[in-house]
């Protein structure tokens, strides 16, 4: 089928305000967060299951990829259509179909943005748990489709914790319920199989997920550190003691120097390290850890702790933690934040190998990372406007990776696989358990429409680690 | 900010775009991406829309200038951006190119030049001014209103937006001084805004009544004209420059304290003097000191210690953050605190500091989006059952009043300073 007539197609489904097709509207789709860019043929903003499952049977007829977009916060490039086609844009369905506060239950839309759900259900005593760092803009379908985590991903969990139900469009244009309202539900637990797939399995159009009810207490509390070995011993001391801190995050003294500028946080600039902990719970029960947590620090040599006094305080420590890695924009061109997970108790060697890899490839790196489940978020600055410098930098993400893999971690946390670290699959996985994760893609996907070039890497590639690419890489 | 006499050379404002590391915290700040979803109408969008023209990636055509035009320069993406991006310079630099490059088709063109001339004058607004009052007071309104001439010209929308002309302009007030009541705590000079001092005298004499309880003496210098905002806005750098010189002859005197206004988007415009005469050696120093010593007036009052008023407000009232003086200014706290002040019965509006689609003229130019964003504002209003909307400019009073109509609420819309002044007065 010709462009044209697609075009034709798209604007009988949708509307013609729905469809974009000039040169500079699709511009401003070859982006999201990340390095990666490629330029769609249509960008389409459907409003309702239906519309979507007609562009997807429709994709699917016409040998078109299609590929979803939330708000484009992603990192790894989920979002970009590397060989062109049809970008959902779900920008306009945006609502929150149900609130169901007697069973803790919402209904949504995968364009809402998750906070604004946050914060329509906090006035009944809830909140949305997943809370990424772009929460402010990304949507709640971006999270179910990379299985977003966040600070407090550490005692409540990554957003598959919190979904018990999906709609989704299959590649064909079917459309089917996984799940329900309900969490349990009988065979295959197919939403979970869903969640993290990145849309390459199917387009999420409803999702079902838990409210989780406000805490009656929150203490916040900042440790500061003169050396960054304490800091990750303290994380190893907490964790071991059988405390588990709503979050545990830490961010190096580089990065607090880079984020104060930015944040006006009320951090120390001349420390070496600073943990960030929250206790969450029964008000006696916060208090008496909050206690265990100081002990701890003083034991690993904090030079200073100090607790957030009401909510303001407490909303200025996060906002610099939320806000760190943009902030990264006011010094350096361009940043390219790693993702990678080790085991917690690694945390001082990790972070001493990084350093060893910034020496060596004369860049800097500044680490800000989820400390209590070890997933590390290096920020490797650059200026993209040199092709060499962009390529020195790829190559000392990927040696972090390699280390992190090394010592029994993983290739993301949670910024998933996308384009980015698609060809570093292998590094992680052995020929058959990707031979695995194939099949199941192409018993949904047969035709490789939806989300093609993403997660897995290709059957002949696998062998060979190549270096991801970022075509054109701008700006 | 970037020498204002020529258009910003590229490698200044390359630095400026490349601040942006296209993370999107700001999409949902940006009123125009939360009505229309579109990339293009976002400020991360916008940005690399400059970014591609000025690296010869777009062309400056019709479907570029459409979302540059859209944008409301509202700045609230600026507030929200974690990488500190300079985006109100960003907008800015675009639209001096878009006016001196690209060709609007002409009845815009002539509409445009004829409406900044006339403000840039106050002989010639007071003309305008009265034209307008004698079309609203006479019949000529109706015979247009029922004749279909304006929907012929689609004025329809925009003529409610007019401001309702008052008998008595501020020209009068122009060259005086008024007393401090009581011990003098400071010397203030008075910005009476151009379209204020038409539509708005009632509430510049309620703002000197207000400083004067407050033991200030207002001056209100003769030779003042428009603080060129709007031309700055629209691109028209060497006209702004102009005005510029103008206010900083007429109203820096030694012995002021400070230059007050209680227009947001005036203030705005006059603490950016300095740099919008940066590269004019004749003027760079003043234009510095100028700006240093201008200040909101609710952030001059919170500043100076409001005194306690006669009596305190029965009404319930929220508060609208112009964009201008949260986002433009980061006075967000000072009339909140001169409420509090007045009023106990003081409620918080959701997305308080989110634009009313007010914005200069945009109302007028983008007259459908604005009207939307404004109604999308009315929920946010309608939701806190205030009885009185506060805010702190006269645009986004004009607009705000605009929305209520259209939504046949019942909720007046009054300056922090008429309602410090009913409060003093004790009326
Ligand atoms: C400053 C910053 C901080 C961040 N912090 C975190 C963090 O703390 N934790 C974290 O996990 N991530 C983080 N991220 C990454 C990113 O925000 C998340 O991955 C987020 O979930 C992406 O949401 P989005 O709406 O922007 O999705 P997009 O970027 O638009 O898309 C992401 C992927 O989701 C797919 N997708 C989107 N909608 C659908 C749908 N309806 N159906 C099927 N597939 C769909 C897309 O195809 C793509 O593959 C951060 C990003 C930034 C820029
Ligand atoms: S303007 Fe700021 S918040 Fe918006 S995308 Fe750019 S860096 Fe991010
Ligand atoms: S100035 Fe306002 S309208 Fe313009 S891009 Fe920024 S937030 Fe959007």
């Amino acid at each position: 089928m010709r462009l044209s007539a697609i075009r034709a197609k798209l604007t009988a489904i949708c509307g013609s305000r729905a469809v974009l097709h000039s040169k500079e509207d699709l511009l401003l789709y070859e982006y999201d967060a990340g390095l990666a860019r490629a330029r769609p043929d249509f960008v389409v903003f459907p409003s309702t299951t239906e519309q979507v499952a007609a562009v997807v049977a429709l994709a699917s007829e016409s040998g078109l990829p299609v590929v979803a977009r939330g708000a484009g916060t992603g990192l790894s490039g989920g979002a970009i259509p590397r060989s062109g086609g049809i970008v959902l844009a779900f920008a306009r369905m945006n609502r929150i179909l149900e609130v169901d506060v007697a069973n803790q239950r919402a209904v949504v839309q995968p364009g809402v943005v998750n906070l604004e759900l946050s914060e329509h259900v906090r006035p009944l005593g809830f909140y949305f748990a997943p809370d990424p760092s772009s929460q402010k803009a990304c949507t709640i379908g971006g999270n179910v489709a990379e299985n977003s985590g966040g600070p407090h991903t550490l005692a409540s969990g990554v957003t598959v914790n919190h979904v018990t139900g999906l709609e989704v469009v299959l590649a064909d244009g079917r459309i089917v319920e996984l799940g329900g309202k309900s969490s349990e539900a009988a065979g295959y637990d197919l939403t979970g199989f869903f969640v993290g797939s990145e849309g390459t399995l199917g387009i999420t159009t409803k999702i079902m997920v838990k409210l989780t009810r406000v805490p009656e207490h929150v203490s916040t509390l900042l440790a500061i550190y003169n050396d960054v070995r304490d800091a990750g011993n303290t994380v190893v001391e907490i964790t071991s003691a059988g405390i588990t801190p709503a979050a545990l995050e830490m961010m190096d003294g580089w990065t607090l120097r880079a984020v104060e500028a930015a944040a006006h946080a009320g951090y120390p600039q001349d420390a070496a390290a600073v943990l960030l902990i929250e206790l969450e719970g029964l008000r006696e029960t916060v208090d008496e850890q909050v206690l265990a947590v100081e002990a701890a620090c003083a034991r690993q040599n904090a030079r200073e702790v100090r607790i957030a006094q009401n909510d303001a305080e407490r909303q200025r420590l996060w906002y610099g933690r939320k806000n760190a890695f943009a902030a990264i924009g006011r010094i350096s061109p361009s940043y390219y934040t790693q993702d990678g997970v080790i085991p917690r108790t690694r945390i001082p060697q990790t972070l001493e190998h990084i350093q060893q890899v910034a020496a060596r490839y004369s860049l800097t790196i500044g680490n800000v990372f989820h400390a209590g489940d070890g997933n590390l978020h290096p920020l490797i600055l650059f200026d993209d406007r040199s092709p060499a410098e962009t390529e020195k930098s790829i190559q000392a993400g990927k040696e972090i990776l390699q280390y992190c893999i090394s010592v029994g971690g993983s290739l993301t946390g949670e910024h998933g696989v996308g384009i980015e670290k698609r060809d570093l699959m292998p590094m992680l996985f052995s020929d058959e358990e990707l031979q695995v994760m194939r099949r199941l893609r192409e018993a949904l996907n047969p035709r490789g429409t939806l989300n093609p070039e993403k997660l897995i890497p290709g059957a002949r590639t696998c062998m060979e680690i190549r270096t991801p690419q970022f075509p054109g890489v701008v700006s | 900010m970037p020498s204002a006499t020529e258009p910003v050379t590229p490698p200044q404002l390359d630095e400026l775009y490349r601040t942006c590391v296209h993370c999107g915290l700001c999409l949902q700040a940006c009123p125009t991406y939360r009505e229309l979803g579109l990339e293009m109408d976002s400020p991360r969008g916008r940005i690399r829309q400059v970014m591609l023209v000025e690296t010869g990636q777009l062309d400056l055509g019709p479907g570029v200038v459409e979302h540059l035009d859209r944008c409301l320069a509202c700045r609230a993406c600026e507030t929200a951006c974690p990488s500190g991006v300079r985006y109100g310079e960003i907008i800015e630099s675009a639209r001096a190119r878009i006016e001196q490059q690209y060709r609007r088709p002409l009845p815009a063109r002539v509409a445009r030049r004829i409406g900044y001339r006339i403000i840039a004058d106050f002989k010639l607004l007071a003309h305008a001014a009265t034209l307008l009052r004698f079309y609203q007071r006479s019949g000529a309104r109706r015979l247009a209103q029922s004749s279909g001439i304006l929907r012929l010209f689609r004025l329809q929308q925009t003529e409610s937006l007019a401001p309702q002309i008052e008998d008595d302009f501020f020209f009068r007030e122009l060259g005086n001084s008024f007393p401090a009541e009581g011990a003098r705590r400071a010397r203030v000079a008075f910005l009476a805004g151009c379209i204020a001092s038409v539509a708005f005298a009632e509430l510049n004499r309620a703002t000197i009544r207000v400083l004067q309880k407050n033991g200030v003496e207002v001056w209100v210098p003769e030779a003042q004209g428009c603080c060129g905002a709007l031309h700055v806005h629209a691109g028209l750098q060497a006209e702004a420059q102009q005005l510029a010189r103008q206010n900083i002859h007429a109203m820096l005197a030694s012995d002021v304290d400070a230059i007050v206004t209680n227009a947001a988007g005036c203030g705005t415009t006059l603490k950016e003097y300095g740099a919008l005469l940066a590269a004019d050696p004749a003027f760079a120093a003043r234009a510095g000191e100028f700006a240093a010593r201008v200040r909101d007036v609710n952030e001059f009052l919170a500043a100076l210690g409001a005194r306690p008023p006669a009596r305190t407000l029965a009404a319930r009232v929220t508060y609208q953050d112009p964009c201008h003086l949260a986002h433009g200014q980061r006075v967000r706290s000072a009339p909140r605190e001169l409420l509090r002040l007045i009023a106990p019965n003081f409620v918080e509006m959701p997305r308080a500091d989110s634009c009313c689609g007010s914005a200069g003229i945009y109302n007028i130019a983008q007259n459908e989006l604005s009207m939307q964003i404004l109604d999308t504002k009315m929920n946010d209003v309608a939701a806190t059952q205030a009885e009185i909307l506060a805010t702190a400019n006269v645009g986004c009073m004009l607009q705000l009043r605009a929305g209520i109509a259209r939504r046949g609420l019942n909720i007046q819309v009054r300056h922090v300073m008429e309602l410090l002044d009913d409060a003093c007065r004790g009326a």
